[in-house]
């Protein structure tokens, strides 16, 4: 873990509600599947938000404003500083050894694939990346995933756009791994209908997010696990569902 | 400029102890900066089996604070003896405040006994004051009998000093704070936790699955001052206060109020930093108020 004071470059509403920021300054090293805890003026809790990208000293995050918190974020403007506990939780595991693996992300669950795909595509890997909105004008990062030479599909679930559905009716069917980040019903969907290994990263009400108040705990076949520390990313083999 | 204090007989390099159940048994911090520069700190609280704690959510936000609910979740007494403390020792060389809860006398005696054993641990602070589990916790600490109950079981397994801490969520803290007195503890700690809660208008239901929990931050400053100069008014044994201190000034406000050291809780949460951020401004603050010995300002606003 590392406290940064970042920069704001860009603050850009991408889709209804949804905000790209890109902070510049030294967040450390930060691996796909992690998150920062970003300080945010006259509110007690840092909020969590998952890395999107990291590269030339740049940290990109992509929310959706659904609080008070995420409100004051999307008001602020390029120039102003946010100080940033950088480098939280585990990520995702990319020394599974696989060859076609399937990244599947629902709403703003889709932000921390895009640096996972990234990660994944530079090691050489044939992915496939399954896109899942509510409707067309929500969709956004479908170019981005195409851009990373990966195999995008996406969903909607009202059919304005894609394949009409979930995530979980477009699953690509050679795939020998599985990453996911979404809503829990989209992961437990998941869970049931992949017979390939795989892993998911997971939301809960955090009280520092690194692990020292124990308010994200969850019960795993291996004991209990903070959502902070040894997650958010946990391997399906380790659920209790 | 002297910092230093004296606990229940162990001198303190300066007053600033994390509060338990924000500072975990200290390894996450150590990573961040060499907490030898605390005066101690105060381990999670732990209990005789293995606690996986209460339902998620367990936290939740309000103004200037936020509600815990976690139920004292530990890896058991055991594992804190063969696991915790030899992480520790590689880390931290002072001696550490052993917190302590259970849901029965028995209970509190046990782990106690098992703790004094311990070479690394200097005091035991004993918690009775839990607002988060049913049938032990705080049910202790809401009457002087009680209290005085497990004060006594505890004191007569271990010959490290004894720290009772108290809940703020009584009528009257100095008739349970003097019962402790005279059932034989060495010191006084307050306050935990005030009851609260909050409700989500989206979902119209409790934040916290648990309903209510346990409220701490800034807000609660001014209740804990209260609280720690009424009880530092009515006993003679050494009182360690806390709630809602974030910065120099607040540690020496609540020694002014009669505390011997300072407790610093939900601040660590939302700043890793926030004890080491403190113990560095303290000899500024003190000269700013014309302090130079940090144990002559203790009490001096009950006096």
């Amino acid at each position: 873990m590392k406290q940064a004071l970042l920069t704001i470059e860009e603050n850009a509403l991408i889709a209804p509600s949804v905000f790209r920021m890109r902070l510049s300054g030294d967040a450390g090293e930060l691996r796909p599947g992690q998150f920062v805890n970003i300080r945010i003026d006259g509110l007690f809790l840092r909020r969590p938000i998952s890395v999107c990208d990291h590269e030339d000293g740049v940290l990109t995050i992509i929310y959706k404003v659904v609080g008070k918190g995420t409100e004051a974020l999307s008001r602020m403007g390029r120039g102003e500083k946010l100080d940033v506990l950088c480098g939280l939780g585990n990520g995702y595991d990319l020394t599974v050894p696989c060859s076609r693996p399937m990244l599947i992300g629902g709403g703003v669950g889709v932000p921390p694939l895009y640096y996972l795909a990234k990660a994944l595509t530079a090691a050489g890997k044939d992915v496939s990346v399954v896109l899942g909105f509510n409707r067309a004008e929500e969709i956004f990062y479908e170019d981005e995933f195409k851009a990373l030479g990966a195999k995008v599909a996406v969903t909607t679930a009202d059919g304005s756009y894609g394949i009409r559905g979930f995530v979980t009716d477009a699953l690509p069917e050679n795939a020998d791994y599985f990453y996911a980040c979404g809503p829990e019903p989209m992961l437990k969907t998941l869970y049931k209908r992949t017979a390939v290994p795989g892993e998911m990263s997971f939301e809960e009400r955090m009280g520092c997010g690194f692990g020292a108040c124990m308010g994200c705990s969850c019960k795993t076949i291996t004991g209990s696990k903070r959502i902070c520390k040894e997650g958010p990313v946990l391997k399906k083999e380790e659920l209790l569902w | 400029m002297n910092t230093s204090v004296d606990l229940c007989g162990i001198t303190l390099d300066n007053p600033v102890i994390p509060a338990s159940g924000t500072f975990g048994y200290g390894c996450e911090f150590a990573e961040l900066y060499d907490i030898n520069i605390l005066g101690t700190f105060s381990f999670k609280g732990t209990t005789r089996e293995p606690r996986f704690g209460n339902p998620t959510p367990r936290i939740a936000e309000c103004t200037a604070g936020m509600i815990n609910a976690v139920g004292l979740q530990n890896p058991g007494v055991e594992k804190v003896i063969t696991e915790e403390l030899p992480k520790l020792k590689k880390v931290f060389h002072k001696p550490v405040m052993a917190n302590v809860s259970g849901f029965s006398v028995e209970d509190y005696a046990h782990t106690c006994a098992l703790l004094d054993k311990q070479e690394q641990v200097g005091w035991l602070e004993v918690n009775v004051s839990c607002p988060n589990v049913h049938g032990g916790g705080m049910s202790f600490g809401t009457s002087p009998e009680a209290a005085a109950e497990v004060t006594r079981a505890v004191k007569a397994v271990t010959k490290k000093p004894v720290i009772i801490k108290l809940s703020p969520n009584v009528t009257d803290i100095v008739s349970i704070a003097k019962a402790c007195e005279e059932a034989g503890a060495d010191g006084i700690s307050l306050i935990n936790t005030l009851l609260g809660m909050r409700i989500d208008l989206k979902t119209k239901r409790p934040v916290i699955a648990n309903t209510m929990g346990g409220f701490s931050g800034p807000a609660i400053f001014p209740i804990a001052l209260r609280m720690v100069y009424q009880t530092a008014k009515a006993v003679g044994i050494p009182v360690v206060g806390m709630g809602g201190v974030n910065n120099a000034e607040d540690v020496i406000e609540m020694m002014l109020a009669g505390a011997s050291a300072v407790q610093v809780g939900a601040a660590n949460l939302v700043d890793p930093f926030a004890c080491k951020r403190i113990v560095e401004a303290l000899p500024e603050a003190m000269e700013k108020y014309g302090i130079s010995d940090l144990r002559s300002v203790i009490g001096a606003a009950v006096r």
